[in-house]
This record gives C-alpha cells, structure tokens and sequence, in this order.
C-alpha cells in the first residue's frame, strides 16, 4: 500500500467548465457598465451618489444577513449586482435615503427571508424598486433633465412615457401618435433617434437603448443570457403594441408606435437585465419563450390599459410567480420515452 | 460543408486535450517484476480462480474460468510464478481476489499465427470471443460473447463500432484506429458475422481527421461495406444511445438495450481484441492504454499487460510532476479516482490520467442559481436541479418518478454547473438510496 502521496479521491467528472457563479455575476456587472456611464455622463454627479448608496445598502444588507445566517456569500457578486440594478432603476433627483432602502429591501425581505441567493422567487432588485415606488411614489417620479438639452420649465424634466400618459389623459385633440403629441406639446424630444442613444430623461441606468442591446449582446456572446427571454419578451410586446397601441391616439387597429415604446422607458433593462435572471426565470427554452411573452403581454397592458406610464417593473414580477407552474409544464422530454399521448393525460 | 451528424439533445464540450497523446505511436510497456491479476474485471460473475500460490504460470495461459452466462475467461500476461493470491481494491472500490505473480522479467513474447476465420461459422466465432475473455474494452467490460448472442426474436440492422472516444484526454482509441486500420476492419467483418449485421457503420469525431481519412482509405482499398461517419465533437457521444442516435438517428427505449432497435455497439478496442482472439486465436491479457495529463512527465500510448501495477507505468513514463492532484482510471469525465500504485491495469482500462491543479480546478460552490444549464446539458432530458433538491431532501421515491434511473452517470450537469453542486455525484447517492422497484413476475 502506498500512502505517501494525497491524491484527490472524489466522484467523477473530474473536469468542470470554467463559469463560476461569480464570474456569471461579474458578466452582467460588466455588461451594465456601458449604460452606467451614460447615465452618470448625462445626470451628472448626483447619479454616482445614488449608484454608490444603492450598491452599499446592497451590501450591507447581504452582510447583516450572513452574520445571521453564519454563512459568507458577499464573494459571489450577486449583492453588488442586485445594489447596482436598483441604482439603475432610480430617478437621478431621488432623496438618497430612498435608493438605500431599496437595496436593503431588496436583500433582506426579497432575497434572504426566502433563503438566500437561488430561493427567491422575485428578482430582488425589481421587488425594491417597486417597494420604494408604492411607498414614495411622487419622489420616484421626479425626473431631471439631462445634461446635453435644455427642457422647458413647463415640462421640466418628465420622462417621455410619463409625459405622453399624463397628458394624453385629458387631451382632446387630435395626434396620430405619442411623438406627435410630443412635438405639439415642445417636449424637446428630436426623434426616435434621442430615445435610441439615451438623449432623454429617465432613470439612470434605462436611458441608452443603444449601450443596453451592446452590453446584451455581450451576455449573449458569453452565454450567460440566451436570446429566447430578451427576444420574445420584446417581440410580444412589439406585437401588441403594434396592434392596439394606437387606439388610444387615432383609433385605430395596427396603427401604435412600436419603436417608441421599444425605446423609452426601462424596457431594454428590463428585457435583458431583469426578465433573463436565472433565479426568476424559467429552467428551459421552452419555458423562457413562454415566459417573455408573458413579460411583454403584460408590460403592454399596464403601459397602455394600467394607471402607471411605465409597466416593466410590474410585469416581470408577475411572471416571476408563474415562473414554477411554467416550469412544471415545460420540462424536457426523456431521452427513449415517447410523449404521453393526448387523452392518457390524468 | 455538409454538417457532421450528432445526437440531438443535451451534451458538452470540455476541453479535449487530446494533443498531449494523439501524436504519439503505440508502444509496448514490456513485463515488468510484479502483476496483480484481479479475477473479476468485467460486470457478472467473478471468474474462478486456477491456480494456487508457487505454480508456474506462461504468457497466455488460463488462470480464471468463467463462472457463469455472465462472466468471463481471465489470462496470464506473462511467465512467472504464482507468489500470493490476495483481496485487492480495482480504482471502482470494487473489493476482488487477484492473482499476484512474480514474472522472470523480460521475456520473449508469445508469437501467434494468423488463421482463416472466413471458414467459421457464427457460433464458433462466439466461441472463440467467449473463450478469450473479451469484455467491452471502452470501460463498460460487460462480457461481449453475451451482447453478440442475439436473441432469437431480434433482428440486427446495424453493427456500430464506436471509434468516438468522446473522453476527453484518451487517444487509445485513436492510435489504434491510425496504426491498426486492417486488423480493425477484418475485426468488425468478423463481428458482423457472428451476429448476423447487413450493415456495418463506425462512428468517429471530427476531431481525429487523420483516423477517419486512413480507415476510409483501408476500407476502399478491402471492399468497401463500412460506413464511416464522422461524427460533430459533443461529449457523450461514446455512449451507445447518443451513438446510436447520431448514426441510425434511433432512439433506444428507456430500459432497453441496443438491440431493441436492431443495434450492436462495439468499441474499437473491443474489434482489435476480437481480431486477436478470432484470427491470431490470441486471448485478451494486453491492451491499448493511454497515459496522459498534466500530471505526469511523458504521456503517451502503450500496450500494457493487464495486471501491470500503476506504479510501474507512470514510472515508465517519466514520474508524476510536482503539481499532480490527481490519479484517474479512465476519462475525466467518468474515471474513478484512486491513490494506491499497486492498482493493476485491467481489461476495461483505456486511460490512466494524472491531472494537475489547473486541470482539476473547479468553481467554488453556491446555491443553485437555477440556471438551467444542468437541464441543457442532460443528454437524457433529464431535470438534474430538480432531482438533486429531491435527493437532498432524502425524497428519494421522489426522485424516482423524475426518471433518476434513466441517469447514466455520464456527468454533463456537475461539468456544466457554474454553482460547482454535486449533481451527478448526489444522483449516483440517490440510486443507492432509492426504494428498489418490485420484482417483476
């Protein structure tokens, strides 16, 4: 018997891929890079302090919870990406106190009191952002201008969405759709074209369409996303919107402005930030197709037919709680056992 | 370019490191003082032991008897005398009787001398597979005379000779496809025989361009009548479903064999051993094994005498280096670790793998992201996140109705887990646990 060496002795496979859960956290943390800087670029420095109160409520919060828990989980990134995600969702002008409390929110109630990284059942920087908005909603809607234009004081600083939804509320004229109205009203918006590269007001991170699609496509290329939630999320909601978008301006079918309502508002970062977590996400493709289209049937009923201008936030969060009855029903099929048959069903 | 034809669900795509080995021509590792002959190196029965401590044994010569319909014939590898007869472990941590003989050291070999096998007629060729002892050499050793016993009720379509070697590292497999060519094709006519297949098909990767490109040469040049499909790199791709779904593009029923669907896989070690056995009428008591890793100095690919302790091999390659972790009997993906040199090499032995610190390096362990990567990876369609929670909850009637059973353990989710969770691992803990099914009739 030779007992000097210290082999490993362990069950095989004996190799394993180089993805981490780290590495997949610190992927998207890059991914979002881009967009941030934009938005501190164009709301200034006040968009650095709420990005930096919203990362340390995160992580103190992941702290307090891991001496509860005895147990150290602050070294797989997810809390400073949950911290980072609801900074992005935060208006620039928001009191500090509010993005800190989200965070805490966040991580404490959302993710911890259901176990920790994997148990929560909401995405846990979607179920702060939506805690601080129902709790102080008027501070969540305050909008600033960015840096690059100057907006009329009449206007100040609303957000295209919210700008077209309250207005259109009690408007009796006449437009064919939202930039149309936009114009009428000199919302200093220059075309699809501002929307597109983030020339407009918003939350910090949601504003540059352009910077959002590169970092996915980066999340693509490093397959820690897969096309099927941002791509169907984003077609159903085109299509409805396509459809009955516009029977709020001139009445009638196949006539809304999807490009508009692609471009504004949190939807990209909702799209391929929030919709693709795993945790909240279904396990296959087949799941995740069904899944998108939820997430986009339901951001076009509460940006259109609901009370709020923006429903991205909301609809992912309702998805979210479908997402184990999803799962339930979209499981693969066995290799070498034939689909039950129609009707042999109980 | 025509696309390369593969199994359809699941499957990964580790590394395949086969450049450390695949350039480097077989050669014999010659007798070295000790061998320890285990007397069950295949699934079945153990084989039953001829000798006693002191006698005189030769190259060739029967030391094991079969011991039933399932089991197998064990040879001696080489002359020298019988010094104890002792429990081993195999690198499984199978307990087994072995034989342990001190050889004369070098020593000439056996010469043997080729026959007409065109005259035998099916049986005998069984006869002949079954007396040598061959088992499956592509690491399932299930003892091959029993597969290629055809139940009368069964029709074979098709002989499928899997030159896939989809492990990672090994390039046994390889080498033998490239410097053996003829002995393997007259090995899979002689196969194709016995059991009575119109169609003989060899699937091998696209990453051994030089093997497929020699034996569809050889095989023009004898005839014709094989197929040679090179098939898309996907690991597991060596196992006889995903084989069988990439060349007949049938799937085998879950809990059936090949044959329920008119296939018989050989591995090409096997086809080698078979040529031995049926035309140089040559027992199985040597075969191709690839030593390789970083762990140890020189790899290479070498004929190796079953009974030849690990030891002795690593230090005909040069020793380990400083930074090797790990000692592996077979492929990454599904070897068994072990630590003890005096481990002999046996029938189902393709690779001996030293892998150091880099290569074994895993993530660190997390919760469960529910990626979903484990459920894309599973060639199986199986849901191995589900099951692993079912597993750890020790709900294992639970896991059962998940299909755990149709798991074969080929590790595609643990590989591909970014949380580094045990899945396979707790899967292998979840069908020992598991409430065995009632008996049936």
């Amino acid at each position: 018997m030779n007992a000097e060496n210290n082999f490993i002795i362990e069950s095989s496979p004996h190799l394993h891929h180089p993805d981490s859960t780290a590495r997949i956290m610190l992927d998207v943390i890059i991914a979002l890079i881009p967009a941030g800087i934009w938005g501190i670029f164009v709301f200034g420095f006040r968009a650095v302090a709420v990005l930096a109160v919203s990362i340390i409520g995160a992580v103190l919060g992941e702290y307090l919870m891991n001496k509860v828990f005895k147990r150290f989980t602050l070294s797989d990134f997810t809390a400073v990406l949950t911290g980072l995600l609801v900074g992005y969702n935060m208006p620039p002008a928001v009191p500090l106190f509010i993005p800190f409390v989200a965070s805490l929110f966040a991580i404490i109630i959302v993710k911890w009191t259901f176990g920790g990284l994997g148990n929560n059942w909401m995405n846990p920087a979607l179920g702060g952002r939506l805690f601080v908005f129902f709790s102080w909603t008027g501070m969540m809607t305050k909008w600033s201008a960015p840096c690059t234009k100057a907006f009329p004081d009449a206007i100040g600083g609303a957000s295209p969405l919210g700008f077209v939804k309250t207005g259109m509320m009690d408007f009796t004229g006449s437009v064919s759709g939202p930039v149309e109205y936009m114009h009428q009203q000199g919302y200093p918006l220059n075309g699809y074209m501002d929307l597109f590269l983030g020339n407009c007001s918003g939350c910090i991170g949601e504003v540059s369409a352009l910077l959002l699609i590169i970092g996915g496509l980066y999340l693509l290329y490093r397959k820690v996303i897969t096309w099927e939630i941002p791509v169907c999320y984003l077609v159903s909601f085109s299509l409805f919107i396509w459809i009955f978008g516009g029977l709020k301006f001139n009445g009638n079918l196949f006539t809304g402005d999807v490009l508009f309502n692609l471009l504004s508002g949190g939807l990209m970062l909702g799209a391929i930030f929030m919709a693709t977590d795993m945790v909240t996400s279904p396990l296959t493709s087949k799941g995740q197709i069904i899944f998108g289209i939820g997430c986009g049937f339901l951001t076009f009923l509460i940006r259109v037919y609901g009370s709020f201008p923006e429903g991205v936030s909301l609809a992912i969060v309702l998805m979210n709680m479908v997402v184990p009855l999803i799962d339930k029903f979209s499981h693969p099929r066995v290799f070498g056992v034939e689909p039950a048959k129609k009707g042999a069903k109980k | 370019m025509k696309s390369l034809e593969t199994f359809s669900k699941g499957g990964v795509h580790p590394g395949d490191n086969k450049a450390l080995s695949n350039k480097i021509a077989i050669r014999s590792l010659g007798v070295k003082s000790t061998l320890i002959i285990p007397m069950s190196q295949h699934i079945g029965a153990p084989a039953e032991c001829l000798v006693n401590v002191g006698d005189e044994v030769k190259e060739g010569m029967l030391i094991g008897k079969s011991a039933g319909f399932v089991s197998a014939n064990i040879y001696c590898s080489a002359a020298g005398v019988v010094k104890e007869i002792k429990d081993i472990y195999l690198a499984s941590g199978m307990k087994v009787k072995a034989v342990v003989i001190e050889t004369s050291g070098e020593q000439e070999a056996v010469k043997y001398e080729e026959s007409d096998w065109q005259q035998l007629s099916p049986k005998e060729i069984i006869d002949k597979v079954a007396a040598a002892g061959i088992v499956g050499m592509g690491g399932a050793t299930f003892p091959v005379h029993v597969k290629y016993m055809v139940p009368p009720d069964a029709k074979v379509d098709a002989l499928v000779i899997n030159g896939v070697e989809c492990e990672p590292y090994l390039t046994a497999d390889h080498r033998l496809m490239l410097e053996k060519g003829e002995q393997l094709i007259t090995g899979m006519r002689i196969i194709a025989k016995a059991i009575g297949a119109p169609r003989i098909c060899i699937g091998i990767e696209e990453n051994k361009p030089d093997a497929i490109k020699n034996l569809e040469e050889l095989i023009a040049k004898n005839g014709g009548g094989i197929e040679v499909h090179p098939l898309m790199m996907k690991y597991p791709q060596g196992d006889e479903k995903q084989l069988l779904k990439a060349i007949l593009n049938k799937e085998i029923p879950s809990g059936k064999l090949p044959i329920a669907i008119g296939g018989v896989v050989s591995n090409v070690g096997t086809v080698n051993a078979v040529y031995e056995a049926v035309v140089l009428n040559k027992p199985l008591y040597e075969r191709v094994v690839t030593v390789t890793g970083r762990g140890v100095k020189n790899p290479g690919n070498f004929i190796i005498k079953v009974g030849t302790r690990v030891g002795d091999v690593i230090e005909e390659c040069g020793g380990f280096t400083d930074d090797a972790v790990k000692l592996i009997m077979g492929g990454p993906m599904m070897g068994f670790t072990f630590c003890d040199l005096d481990t002999p090499v046996i029938k189902g032995t393709s690779g001996i793998l030293v892998l150091s610190a880099a290569e074994a390096k895993k993530s660190t362990r997390t919760a469960c992201l529910s990626c979903g990567r484990c459920l894309k990876a599973c060639p199986t369609g199986l849901q191995p996140t589900k099951m692993f929670k079912k597993i750890s909850m020790e709900k294992y009637a639970d896991a059962l109705k998940l299909n755990l059973l149709d798991c074969k353990e080929c590790g595609c989710c643990a590989f591909v887990c970014p949380a580094n969770i045990p899945l396979v691992q707790g899967f292998r803990l979840g069908k020992r646990m598991a409430p065995k099914p009632p008996k049936k009739g």
